[in-house]
């Protein structure tokens, strides 16, 4: 199996990462787990996603690096902020896993997860698709050198079928 | 109650010693007020992103944790943000503190009534999320300890100020988001700013 959670955890400790904004996601939930274990990392539960687009802004205001975890239905909750994120342009890295994509139990994440790309890319996000587990950390390094090398806002969407839950009771037991 | 603090007296007599304090403000008439006490680079004025000054303010706090950020924002900007009281009552950076400058009204859009006006007690919902020494301020006696708090007091702190819903003239800070950030980094960070 490959360790996707695991190897993005490298990529952001590679990237000096300090500040880890998230609103959880339960294909983000090992990823999470590393970094709140991390003393170099300083975790922060958001109680939504638009404060992280706060807190990104803000942490690199004053010199340090910091990432946003969220599921896609989390992108919508972010878009007005993402206009500072544009204008200022302040880096930005943001890895979302996928709902409403391929095999999707709940209609109600489809909406979201249908205009996920869409949404970003009209507030100037660059977005970058991970289709599969072996392209998690390939993907999520590229985009790390783009948004701290070039002052861009990125996001790696990370395929719901890397995710690979199929039912609720499925989500449950994770 | 009613309020009989004056703004932009507020405002000026929080930032005039402001010596290494760096400065996040909300938009509309907070960013207008921290204008008008003098423009400075290490002063962050938002000109969108309605709800994000607190949040700009804790990333920030947490980058640099040995200096002293006050945000400085309007009731109607922290109302649309009170999530984010709750995210930093959880993370409790000592170094962070919120000015509320609370007219009860929406300044920019012309004057409607915000729901202080009706009574919501941001120092209230503030203390309950773990911000406990935060206070609502109405008095010259009560805004010369809140700005004591606001200063030097170990944070999170938050003091909702009321102040008179006056009409007076805009100040601008500059407008161009990208000198904003720039100038803001190389005042903290020094030529590392450039470097990174």
């Amino acid at each position: 199996m490959n360790d996707w959670p695991q190897k993005l955890f490298g990529v952001l400790r590679q990237a000096k990462v300090r500040q880890v904004g998230y609103v959880p996601d339960a294909g983000h939930k090992r990823l999470i787990e590393l970094c709140r274990a991390d003393p170099a990392m300083r975790a922060v539960p958001l109680s939504t996603e638009q404060e992280g687009i706060g807190l990104a802004a803000g942490a690199w205001l004053g010199g340090e690096r910091s990432v946003l975890l969220m599921q896609s239905s989390g992108v919508g909750n972010c878009i007005n902020a993402l206009g500072m994120t544009s204008e200022c342009r302040f880096p930005l890295l943001m890895l979302v896993t996928m709902r409403g994509e391929q095999g999707e139990f709940n209609p109600w994440q489809v909406p979201m997860g249908q205009a996920t790309r869409p949404a970003l890319e009209a507030m100037g996000v660059v977005v970058q698709h991970a289709a599969s587990a072996q392209e998690v950390q390939p993907t999520a390094e590229a985009a790390a050198r783009l948004a701290w090398g070039s002052y861009a806002a990125v996001a790696v969407l990370i395929a719901q079928r890397v995710i690979g839950i199929k039912s609720f009771q499925d989500q449950a037991g994770r | 109650m009613s309020a009989i603090l004056k703004r932009r007296e507020i405002v000026a007599a929080l930032l005039q010693e402001r010596g290494e304090l760096l400065v996040v403000a909300g938009l509309g008439s907070t960013a207008w007020d921290v204008s008008a006490a003098g423009d400075s680079p290490l002063s962050f004025p938002l000109w969108g992103a309605m709800g994000a000054a607190a949040m700009v303010g804790l990333g920030l706090a947490l980058a640099q944790p040995a200096r002293r950020v006050l945000v400085i924002t309007g009731d109607g900007e922290m109302l649309m943000g009170l999530g984010s009281l709750a995210t930093i009552g959880v993370q409790r950076p000592r170094n962070l503190a919120i000015a509320v400058i609370d007219n009860e009204r929406y300044g920019e859009t012309g004057m409607q009534a915000t729901h202080t006006a009706s009574g919501v007690d941001l120092a209230g919902v503030a203390r309950a999320c773990g911000l406990g020494a935060s206070a609502v301020v109405w008095t010259e006696a009560e805004f010369a300890a809140a700005r004591k708090a606001l200063l030097g007091q170990p944070g999170p702190v938050l003091m909702q100020i009321k102040v008179l819903a006056e009409k007076i003239p805009l100040v601008l800070p500059p407008r161009d988001g990208g000198l904003l950030k720039a100038r803001f980094r190389r005042a903290v960070l020094g030529p590392q700013a450039d470097a990174e």
